[in-house]
């Protein structure tokens, strides 16, 4: 408190003095920043690099322009992965989303019976996605699964992993079995903290549950729901596992996500360059679309929720 | 949100606040049987095969390939799993421990002291630090998979355990800061002022005060770091390649194509790779779902 500059104010003179006290130093935080850079920033980094070169694992890359960036645009099967990767978010988000959704503002209540079903509803997000993925393999075998007995009940074809469509709608639906207690979990915290002077205010004005849901539960959680459809975008990537496991990209290649052909053209015809062109492009994708999702929703923006109460 | 609440409150005062002081939850999602019907079935859609997995890996193999898969094994065994048990599985088993283990103590020992610094500085630096990390959340593992394993190759660490730890430990970071970060900005200012006029050095007062009081989020973080561990696939898949290096998910994949048609001991492989994870959700279970359930309402 010795020096004093003369343009500084003097509240904010003492709340610098006080808050240098005892303050860390910036410097503990560096092993953890360079650690995360190494293995997650720069590797990023060197994808872009590895993009403009041809590598097959073994000889060092050789630069070789903007070869592989021409091949990815004339590419056909990088078109149809970009699209059954577009297709496969897109049926995963409209499946989670409203059963999450539900879900979620139900097991908000705080009654026994929603605590010990919630509970029960956790257990799938414990098994790994290779667990998960081999166990329904296992189910939906035509020969020796559960599916040659169940499917013929719920009209679903015990060979529907022999077919394009059904190939690629078991694998939603496996990622949305594993994934759906997260994302409960996520609108269950959301709606928790809707204030409940809301729902007492709209009940006094006389409106009904429908309303209520449409009116208060629905706009209130349209923060829950960025930040869950977001998550979903970047998560499935994680399809990569199940589709390894349960179709190997097939029948064909119907369910050939960008992932899995990344995987296939780098480790397996080893052609590395290509695929981290591949996986590039991959990572633009999903920023983008996250970006988008957060900056329409007005999220970024920060808007309130509480805005106007 | 503008709920126009006053025309009608003044009439109704008088009855409307004794009815909501005496029912503490009134109207929540209470009795909406859409939800109430959705959420049996989706129980159902959840127990089924988890039902089919416990059952079947107790059945012989021909009765699970035969009989009926929903039904009570007959003639119940535990062959199955003394079939996983001599496939190496115990080795699996080690392995994976080393790797969750040695990734909880990493992602900690280095995302505390920048969650830390974060909330208890004001620099330029250490707000671009924290932004780093925000923006890493959103970096998927496969987009760098190839560089990895360049990088790893490089360093030597390729078919080691270290090549599955590092990276995973990375991975796991940007959650962990979020994490401790919104859990020590809990902390309240007066109390690392009192620290501070005690003559507490900031180590003093990271490891007496920010730690201790910090305690759920770092639980949140270790059993999500190890659970991330426990599960990961894509970074064994592509970083390790031998037996002894081997872990859980790898060796799942494994016994499927080498079991083949013995569904059952495949089965039994899945229940015994959850059994460990089972145990700590059961220890454990509050500081996993809160941490969960924080994420919607930031």
């Amino acid at each position: 408190m010795s020096v004093h500059t003369p343009h500084a104010e003097r509240g904010g003179d003492r709340k610098a003095a006080v808050g240098s006290v005892g303050r860390p130093p910036v410097g503990w935080a560096v092993p953890g920043i360079l650690f995360f850079a190494l293995f997650a920033i720069v590797p990023l980094a060197i994808a872009v690099y590895l993009s403009f070169t041809t590598w097959d694992g073994l000889d060092s890359p050789a630069l070789t322009g903007l070869d592989n960036w021409t091949r990815l645009f004339k590419d056909s099967e990088f078109g149809q992965a970009a699209w059954l990767t577009l297709l496969l978010t897109t049926i995963s988000w409209a499946f989670q989303t409203p059963v999450a959704l539900l879900l979620g503002v139900w097991a908000a209540g705080r009654q026994r019976s929603r605590a010990v079903l919630s509970a029960v509803f956790f257990i799938p997000l414990l098994l790994s996605t290779t667990a998960i993925a081999v166990l329904f393999h296992a189910l939906l075998d035509p020969n020796f699964g559960v599916v040659k007995e169940i499917g013929p009940w719920i009209g679903v074809d015990p060979n529907v992993m022999g077919s394009s469509t059904g190939a690629l709608l078991v694998v939603a639906f496996v990622g949305g079995w594993q994934f759906m207690p997260f994302h409960t979990l996520i609108y269950q915290g959301g709606a928790r903290q809707i204030p409940e002077v809301l729902y007492q205010a709209a009940s006094i004005d006389g409106a009904g549950m429908i309303r209520q849901f449409f009116h208060i539960t629905l706009p209130q959680l349209r923060h829950t729901m960025t930040t869950s459809s977001v998550l979903m975008i970047v998560g499935s990537l994680t399809y990569f596992d199940t589709v390894l496991i349960m179709t190997k990209g097939g029948p064909g290649t119907d369910t050939t996500i960008l992932p899995y052909l990344m995987y296939r053209t780098g480790f397996q015809t080893y052609d590395l360059g290509y695929a981290a062109a591949i996986a590039t492009a991959l990572v633009v994708v999903a920023t983008g679309l996250s970006l988008l999702l957060v900056r329409f929703s007005g999220f970024g923006s920060m808007r309130s929720t509480r805005e106007g109460m | 949100m503008s709920i126009d609440t006053r025309p009608a409150a003044p009439q109704r005062t008088s009855s409307v606040p004794r009815r909501m002081r005496s029912v503490p939850r009134p109207r929540r999602g209470t009795g909406n049987p859409v939800a109430g019907i959705g959420s049996l079935i989706w129980l159902v859609i959840v127990l089924v095969p988890l039902y089919t997995l416990l059952s079947s890996s107790l059945m012989h193999q021909d009765e699970a390939l035969n009989g009926d898969p929903l039904a009570f094994p007959t003639d119940p065994t535990l062959d199955n799993y003394t079939t996983v048990l001599d496939s190496g599985f115990l080795s699996l088993l080690g392995n994976t421990a080393v790797v969750a283990v040695a990734t909880v103590v990493l992602v900690l020992v280095l995302s505390v002291p920048v969650a830390y610094v974060a909330v208890r500085t004001r620099s330029r630096l250490s707000s671009l630090a924290f932004r780093t990390f925000l923006l890493g959340v959103a970096i998927p593992a496969q987009a760098v998979i190839v560089p990895l394993y360049l990088l790893i190759g490089k360093m030597g660490l390729y078919d080691s355990l270290w090549a599955i730890i590092l990276p995973t430990a990375a991975f796991a970071m940007p959650v962990a800061v979020l994490v401790l970060s919104g859990t020590m900005r809990d902390v309240s200012e007066e109390m690392y002022e009192a620290m501070a006029l005690d003559g507490a050095s900031p180590l003093r007062m990271l490891w007496q005060l920010a730690v201790p009081l910090s305690k759920g989020g770092i639980s949140t973080v270790a059993i999500f770091s190890a659970l991330q561990a426990w599960n990961g696939f894509l970074f064994p898949l592509i970083l390790t390649q031998s037996e002894e290096n081997r872990v859980l998910t790898l060796g799942l994949f494994t016994f499927m194509t080498q079991f083949g048609v013995n569904i059952p001991a495949v089965l039994a492989a899945i229940v015994l790779s959850v059994v460990p994870i089972f145990a700590v959700y059961l220890v454990a279970r509050r500081a996993l779902v809160d941490g969960l359930m924080g994420v919607g309402g930031k």
